[in-house]
């Protein structure tokens, strides 16, 4: 006689392995394996025909170290970086103080901020390739408002990346804020209530007590903006395609246009590998916020 | 009168930035309504002499309904196995206690750490050599699997919310693990049920690097791609291109109004309360 006991047992295996054998397999085969074939092809020159034979040792990391194109998409990358930590989150974070206030049409300003999120990266790419272009697009209509002959922005080496810039921080304040705006209406009433009384004034109350409370969530913002930063492609592709001269590439684009679409597994790898050093890097740093367990419901 | 002076200037500021988000997005759709030679001399204002035949050669073009289809199978194909998938992981994190539960948890969280771009040369790799390539499967599953690791996150704690009480009094009538999922947690879960489909909805309707990378067949484009090979063909017909843009803007707009609460609710991980 099977005890119901036995039976609930049975039960919880049969559960166990049938509920987690898609998820873990999918995510094994398609995920964690190709990270590490990416380590492992990083060492040889291959096309990605027969097996992998070409052993280079460490040549495709010289090369890429030494290649003028790459370093600058890294430099690029740590500016886009650069800038959205130190301008576009400070900027995001004002906002969301301003208006998540009981400020009238506070949901109206919200709603616009955040829209730009909702749009695909090549389609706000393209709308500002339009807004950009120095014949037809907006800037060229300023441009000949004041009578001058307008620049193509982002054909001119000293300032793509910046136009770079500009569009970035266009559609990904709004999420920033969006997080903010959860993050403060998570202070309770009372504390706020308190430093009133207590004759705090508005900018007070932020510095005090409003930003002191929001780190955890300031530390998220950071962390999705730093990851978000390294894997920037979309955005480049319709606007630059990393021209002029190459000067404007991301490491993912550098990796597209030099390891994916001439085929170089190998070295196409080594720079996968180098984008994934500096996240895990990025991620060891947080590892402490990110996986306490009080913290994941908000990840 | 100082409070007055500073809602002013509040007011300026939000209004002027609500006025920098919203004019590209206003330009676009009406450039798109505009002669080429108006899009040079009148670049902000209404159209003077609308010309509909940018959106409607468009909406009469089969590669630009083939493409939103291809999309279209990409995005719910991925989102059902997601949703499936991700959910019945969630639901044995949260309710069966085994050995290897934290860890196998873990072994998720750490992979949403993984770059999708390190992978992507090894990625089509398996895909061809899984002999996927020149299918929907060849997008749909990358997409399922880099969709994991947050969507059980985001299962797993919702799950974790609900009564206890519900469940051992299920267990205790005799009903499996099986039959309490699909009877009482789907049921009870359609918040985050919508969030995560929305959210993967988004993610894969939007993806432009893996369908760009997977796919060579033109019939099996995705519209961002559709869109980048329209560009090039059309590249300084400004007119056509933002009809392009506006059609696939106006869907993304209506989609964000009516399901606003579960996108931010899913990416801002609690809910942005009313």
């Amino acid at each position: 006689m099977r005890s119901a006991k036995f039976d609930a047992l049975l039960s919880r295996y049969y559960t166990i392995i049938i509920f987690l054998i898609p998820a873990l397999t999918i995510f094994t085969l398609f995920v964690v394996l190709p990270i590490g074939e990416a380590a492992y092809y990083s060492f040889f020159r291959w096309n990605g025909y027969g097996a992998p034979e070409k052993f280079v040792g460490l040549k495709n990391y010289e090369f890429l170290f030494k290649n003028r194109v790459f370093i600058m998409s890294l430099k690029n990358n740590f500016y886009i970086i650069a800038i959205s930590l130190f301008v576009q989150l400070p900027f995001a974070l004002l906002i969301a103080l301003m208006i998540s206030d009981k400020l009238r049409g506070a949901a109206f300003f919200r709603t616009v901020f955040f829209l730009p999120f909702i749009l695909a990266e090549i389609v706000t790419a393209l709308i500002w390739a339009y807004i950009y272009d120095g014949n037809y697009g907006l800037v060229a209509a300023i441009w000949g408002f004041f009578g001058a002959e307008a620049p193509f922005i982002l054909g001119d080496k000293d300032w793509a990346l910046l136009a770079i810039l500009i569009v970035i921080f266009w559609k990904f304040f709004g999420i920033h804020m969006m997080i903010y705006i959860a993050g403060l209406q998570a202070i309770s009433k009372e504390v706020l209530e308190a430093a009133k009384v207590d004759g705090a004034g508005p900018i007070t109350t932020a510095f005090r007590i409003k930003i002191p409370m929001l780190i955890p969530t300031i530390k998220l913002s950071v962390f999705l903006s730093l990851l978000g930063s390294l894997q920037l492609f979309d955005i480049i592709m319709p606007l630059t395609g990393g021209g002029p001269s190459n000067v404007t590439h991301s490491m993912v684009s550098y990796l597209y246009y030099f390891g994916v679409m001439r085929m170089k597994v190998g070295f196409g790898s080594a720079v996968g590998v180098v984008i994934f050093l500096i996240c895990l890097f990025i991620a060891i740093g947080y590892q402490r916020t990110l996986m306490r367990d009080d913290n994941e419901n908000k990840f | 009168m100082k409070t007055n002076f500073r809602t002013y200037y509040l007011y300026l500021i939000l209004f002027f930035l609500a006025g920098v988000i919203i004019i590209p997005l206003y330009v676009s759709v009406m450039g798109g309504f505009k002669h080429t030679g108006e899009l040079r001399t009148n670049s902000l204002g209404l159209p003077i002499d609308w010309k509909f035949e940018n959106y409607t050669s468009l909406l009469a073009n089969s590669d630009f309904w083939l493409f939103l289809w291809n999309s279209t199978v990409y995005a719910v194909g991925t989102t059902f196995f997601v949703v499936l998938f991700a959910s019945m992981t969630a639901f044995v994190f949260a309710h069966v206690k085994f050995a290897a539960n934290k860890f196998l948890y873990n072994y998720f969280l750490l992979g949403l750490m993984f770059p999708f771009a390190t992978a992507i040369l090894p990625l089509f790799l398996r895909v061809r050599d899984f002999g996927l390539l020149g299918t929907s499967w060849a997008v749909i599953i990358p997409q399922i699997a880099f969709g994991l690791g947050f969507s059980i996150i985001l299962f797993r704690g919702f799950f974790r919310q609900m009564p206890k009480e519900i469940f051992e009094a299920a267990v205790c009538d005799g009903c499996s693990y099986t039959q309490f999922y699909f009877r009482f947690t789907l049921p009870l879960s359609t918040p985050i049920l919508a969030t995560v489909s929305v959210i993967t909805l988004t993610g894969s309707w939007n993806n432009y690097l893996l369908p760009l990378i997977m796919i060579n067949d033109e019939s099996l484009y995705s519209w961002p791609m559709g869109i980048m090979v329209f560009r090039g063909e059309y590249f300084t017909d400004w007119g056509k291109i933002l009809a392009y843009v506006s059609l696939t803007l106006v869907p993304a707009v209506v989609f964000f109004f009516t399901l606003q609460k579960y996108i931010v609710a899913g990416l801002t991980g609690g809910a942005v309360k009313e």
